[in-house]
């Protein structure tokens, strides 16, 4: 049972700190570094309530160790608004296609949706869709959360 | 539902991480991606005492032509393999394959050699291996062994690895690039494990099969090569195959099992008519073409 020292960007902070081998790193980011908006479900990557944005390409947090986000760049969702408060376009566009309703899976699939809008490459609406099969949603019945990725999309008044 | 203890350790050369392996007298789990292991981790279905990390480890990632066909880093990412030009190119019904593999997410960290090792008899990538006759390399400080897909997998997460030996690639051997591409699976929600699945590749010249490679996933302990099933397509006139006459056959070395998903019965149902849906829609293609 070894213990790792960690640096790590987190949301534009850089953060030191030390990990069990076995700590995930969504109950580091929890647990030692503050970042409750990760929100655990499952725990074994099916509901995808814990993803977060690993130097550019949006994970599972409970299925990779914190040991192994040393050097990392790591972004959750409290990192994706402005410091003023402004909402990141994601966010916008959950919050007026009223995509969320008890807010459990939102941070995991505002990250999912953040980190594939965030390139130049506009992503087409469909692979937006398909990539919301990743997140499990027990209240929204999903067609917000689907209205909101359209307008992220290629042609979406958002992208 | 956090693991059991274990040491992690992240080795820099493949020498290095055979000599942890061996060293660890089989308490020793290999950890890439970690997104069919890190479950069994959190599930305590696994507990290693050590987890040998090979993210890290130089020259296990990337995709490029070999002698034999293409040769694929086991470590490469799920992502960046369905991606790929080459494989695109010339392996695609491997990326068609790939873009069935879990979701979005688990593919920016899953690998395509840790889903080939680990084994799960219902997962895209073992049976993709297993039907285009994929070769895979593992080392330990013994040396190296060539084991043919066919002869990998002996039950549910069992394979023939031992415990010191790690993945060093994985060989598909080259395939007609006008190969005609067989993939289906039926599943409850996309990027669940398949209920039942089939993938494969058929190469025909003047009309009739000359190369067959098919296996089943989801239809028993292991992926299942339909080797009955590929003698007889050898020959066969594209123009007046008859691929219900041959569902028999396609389904006679799978052995479905119930679970609290499907039954038996309901996989072997569904077996038989997407077998044949699969093999109509494919030969249509090609006659179309």
């Amino acid at each position: 049972m070894s213990a790792h020292k960690l640096n790590l960007t987190i949301n534009g902070r850089t953060h030191t700190g030390e990990a069990e081998s076995r700590t995930s790193l969504a109950d580091y980011l929890r647990n030692e570094a503050g970042y409750t908006g990760v929100h655990l479900g499952c725990e074994h990557g099916v509901c995808g309530a814990c993803t977060v944005i690993v130097d550019g390409a949006a994970v599972r947090s409970c299925l990779m160790l914190a040991v192994q986000a040393d050097g990392a760049t790591v972004t959750t969702v409290e990192g994706l608004a402005a410091p003023d408060g402004t909402l990141h376009p994601v966010q916008q566009a959950l919050r007026e296609e009223h995509a969320l309703q008890c807010g459990f899976c939102t941070p995991g699939v505002a990250c999912t949706l953040a980190a594939l809008t965030s390139g130049t490459d506009q992503p087409e609406a469909a692979a937006l869709e398909a990539a919301m099969s990743g997140h499990i949603c027990r209240c929204t019945g999903y067609q917000g959360i689907r209205r909101a990725a359209k307008r992220l999309a290629v042609g979406g008044d958002l992208a | 539902m956090k693991p059991a203890p274990f040491d992690y350790v992240a080795p820099a050369t493949v020498e290095e991480a055979c000599a942890i392996l061996a060293n660890a007298g089989g308490g020793a789990t290999i950890l890439a991606g970690g997104q069919t292991l890190m479950p069994l981790l959190n599930l305590r279905m696994s507990q290693p005492f050590i987890l040998v990390d090979v993210n890290e480890v130089a020259g296990l990632s990337g995709i490029s032509k070999a002698a034999e066909g293409i040769r694929i880093g086991p470590a490469t990412r799920q992502v960046n393999a369905l991606g790929d030009a080459l494989l695109a190119a010339e392996l695609p019904v491997l990326v068609t394959a790939l873009s069935h593999v879990g979701h979005h997410q688990t593919r920016n960290r899953g690998t395509v050699g840790g889903s080939v090792a680990l084994g799960e008899p219902a997962a895209e990538m073992p049976a993709t291996a297993v039907a285009l006759g994929a070769t895979i390399t593992a080392q330990s400080v013994r040396g190296n062994r060539q084991i043919p897909a066919r002869a990998f997998y002996i039950g549910p997460y069992m394979t023939v690895l031992e415990p010191d030996e790690l993945v060093t690639s994985i060989i598909y051997p080259a395939w007609d690039p006008d190969h005609i591409p067989l993939f289906a699976e039926v599943a409850q929600r996309p990027g669940d494990f398949a209920l039942v699945g089939l993938v494969g590749a058929l190469e025909v010249d003047g009309g009739r099969i000359t190369r067959a490679g098919i296996a089943w996933f989801g239809m028993g302990p292991t992926p299942i090569a339909a080797c009955v099933l590929e003698a007889a397509l050898i020959g066969q006139d594209v123009a007046t195959l008859d691929p219900a006459a041959l569902a028999d056959l396609a389904l006679s070395e799978t052995a479905p099992f119930d679970d609290h998903h499907a039954s038996a019965d309901y996989r072997r149902t569904v077996g038989r008519k997407l077998f044949v849906r699969t093999m109509c829609d494919a030969l249509d293609l090609r006659k179309s073409a």
